[in-house]
């Protein structure tokens, strides 16, 4: 049957059913027999191994918009988009040396946990939430645009359709199976990811003799050697220096991925997540630029550019070029369980910051039974989940390319300063927490407005006030800045006191949260 | 709080634990920098380099990308090597005073 992008097809459609009945058997045939529980809920009982952990980490990773954004940008714009797949993944070895395992000792449910360890309760819990919730809803509106416009393009259903359907699958499964069903979706996404986009490239390399050079050889010669050489995407030292800081440490505050080490028993674990989440992200991403190149070649700028995107459909194109309609519904059955596998994790995470953090924590001070714990949870999931099917549909005339910058501009200067600092810095007080929080996370939002993606972009004046695309060059020492202001000014004994007697805890892993018996 | 608790946390092996465990951490960080900044500033700043040919076709750029995938790769099992065998030892070592 000839498949035409925006219009219902029947192999499409039929592979879009596929998915959404198989992710929902998993989860009822995985958490049907699961005990009721907060602990449950957010984490699973922390018992998940550590290479099912890296493989569901790497699918909460690689979002729609890492697979069809950048096999798109290397089809358009040749190498720049390369770079960008480069600094998707510099960012896990430094999660590994600096936070996997101290965070695994001391976290229960969430980031802020770690934060409020030896802290004030109430002011950090609430500053960590709503810096984890601001980075959170940033990346849902961008997944949730994207997303749209996407199951739109590559199933014909309308846009307001396309994200009631995906509010309310993702619901489903992070309702009825908590962190357990979230994590074998992610893992299912995972799986499918690697291996769709693995025959994509064994198919683009067989056109050209499995040698890539020749692949290059076809891109000189089609478009010129300018397609393989880096375009503007890095203009200077200071521009470099603020992207890298963004990406590398951004990873290191996103509270969806910081949320699934706590699945896991102990910091042994937590680092072999680590080690297949690398693996995989990085093969990933290796392979990925190859997809580009291919759909450059095979099905050409043009026609690409002809669907429209930003270049998005480039992986779809070339999937039906290579493997028929077919192969194109499998690799758009894929794009949807990516989508909703980050969505869901996205979602669950937000409901420990919401349901744990603020409302039982900060609120209610701990007062609560276990029941109305899981409830908080589960409420928290409801309201998140129909508030950004509400967002998704409010931005879809926006342009929201900006937000994942945010994301993780925010991640890193509000989110990450607090959490190093509460594990390594022993002065560390409340006000100097909260202070870097604020400093951090304001300062990034700001300069964001005022840098070059929205001043000029979005508000269309003529020149950006801010002249780097990521505010974290600024940012980022502002965070460590306010932390120091606030620890030296008001300081906390009985937090330093605690501070060496967790490091028991911290460095042996003795007294940490256990896994639940199941 | 048991004396035991007390007695690791004041014992120089515990503390050069953590200092080791520190230690090696932002070396391998440090590392990860050079490696990852080089690639980018080598792309900001010596398109000459980054632009030469290696192959007919393949420039010193595509390679430097994999090249930097590949050093992430080795980072982070380097780093797991030396968790498992180093410093986990010396965790159960002290472990067993704590009892």
């Amino acid at each position: 049957m000839e498949y035409k992008f925006g219009q219902p097809n029947l192999v499409a459609i039929a592979s879009f059913i596929a998915v959404v009945v198989l992710t929902l058997l998993v989860t009822f045939f995985v958490a049907r027999k699961q005990k009721q529980s907060a602990s449950n809920y957010y984490t699973a009982g922390g018992g998940i191994t550590g290479f099912q952990n890296g493989l569901a980490l790497a699918g909460d990773y690689m979002s729609a918009a890492s697979f069809l954004g950048i096999s798109g940008l290397v089809a358009l714009k040749g190498y720049d988009g390369m770079i960008y797949a480069v600094g998707w993944l510099v960012g896990w070895p430094a999660l590994m040396f600096l936070i996997a395992e101290p965070l695994r000792n001391l976290g229960k449910y969430s980031f802020a946990d770690v934060v409020a360890y030896r802290l004030s309760q109430g002011p950090i819990r609430t500053a960590s939430a709503i810096g984890g919730l601001l980075v959170l809803l940033c990346y849902t509106i961008a997944q949730m645009v994207g997303s749209g416009k996407l199951i739109e393009l590559m199933f014909g259903i309308p846009y307001i359709w396309a994200e009631i359907i995906v509010g309310a699958v993702m619901l489903l499964y992070v309702l009825y199976g908590g962190m357990l069903a979230t994590t074998w979706v992610q893992i299912i996404k995972a799986v499918l990811l690697l291996f769709g986009v693995t025959v994509l490239t064994v198919l683009v390399l067989a056109k050209f003799g499995f040698n890539p050079g020749n692949l290059y050889g076809a891109v000189q010669e089609t478009y010129g050697v300018e397609m393989l050489n880096p375009g503007g995407l890095v203009k200077g030292p200071v521009e470099a220096l603020s992207l890298g800081l963004a990406l590398m440490l951004g990873l290191l505050g996103l509270p969806h991925i910081l949320m699934r080490f706590f699945t896991v028993p102990n910091a042994k674990e937590a680092r072999k997540s680590v080690v297949y989440a690398t693996t995989f992200i990085g093969y990933f991403y290796l392979i990925i630029p190859i997809v580009g190149f291919g759909a450059a070649v095979l099905v050409g700028k043009k026609a690409i550019m002809a669907i429209g995107s930003g270049g998005n459909m480039a992986a779809p194109m070339l999937s039906q070029l290579l493997g028929g309609t077919p192969f194109l519904g499998f690799i758009a059955a894929v794009a949807f369980a990516t989508i909703l596998a980050v969505v869901a994790g996205l979602t669950l995470a937000a409901s420990a910051a919401l349901g744990n953090d603020l409302y039982v924590s900060t609120f209610k001070k701990g007062n609560v039974t276990e029941s109305e714990k899981l409830k908080a949870a589960k409420v928290s999931t409801l309201v998140y989940g129909v508030v950004s099917v509400a967002l998704g549909i409010a931005f879809q005339k926006q342009n929201v390319a900006f937000l994942v910058a945010l994301a993780f501009s925010i991640a890193a200067s509000a989110n990450f300063p607090s959490l190093f600092l509460s594990i390594i810095w022993k002065k560390l007080s409340t006000t100097g927490a909260v202070l870097s929080i604020l400093f951090g996370g304001i300062s990034a939002a700001v300069l964001i407005v005022l840098s070059p993606t929205v001043w000029v972009d979005i508000l269309k004046h003529s020149e950006a006030i801010f002249p780097y695309k990521f505010p974290t060059i600024i940012s980022l020492p502002l965070a460590f800045v306010g932390a120091w202001i606030g620890s030296v000014l008001a300081p906390d004994k009985a937090a330093q006191e605690k501070f060496e007697q967790e490091k028991i805890r911290t460095y042996l892993g003795v007294g940490i949260s256990e896994a639940s018996d199941h | 709080m048991s004396n035991n608790f007390q007695k690791v946390l004041n014992s120089d092996k515990f503390k050069n634990l953590i200092k080791k465990r520190w230690r090696f951490s932002f070396f391998m960080l440090a590392v990860l920098f050079v490696v990852y900044y080089g690639y980018i500033f080598l792309i900001a700043l010596n398109k000459d380099l980054v632009t030469m040919k290696v192959g007919v076709y393949t420039n010193v750029g595509i390679l430097m990308g994999v090249g930097v995938i590949f050093a992430a790769w080795i980072l982070t099992y380097i780093y797991v090597i030396w968790a498992n065998n180093v410093y986990d030892k010396e965790v159960e070592d002290i472990k067993k005073e704590l009892q």
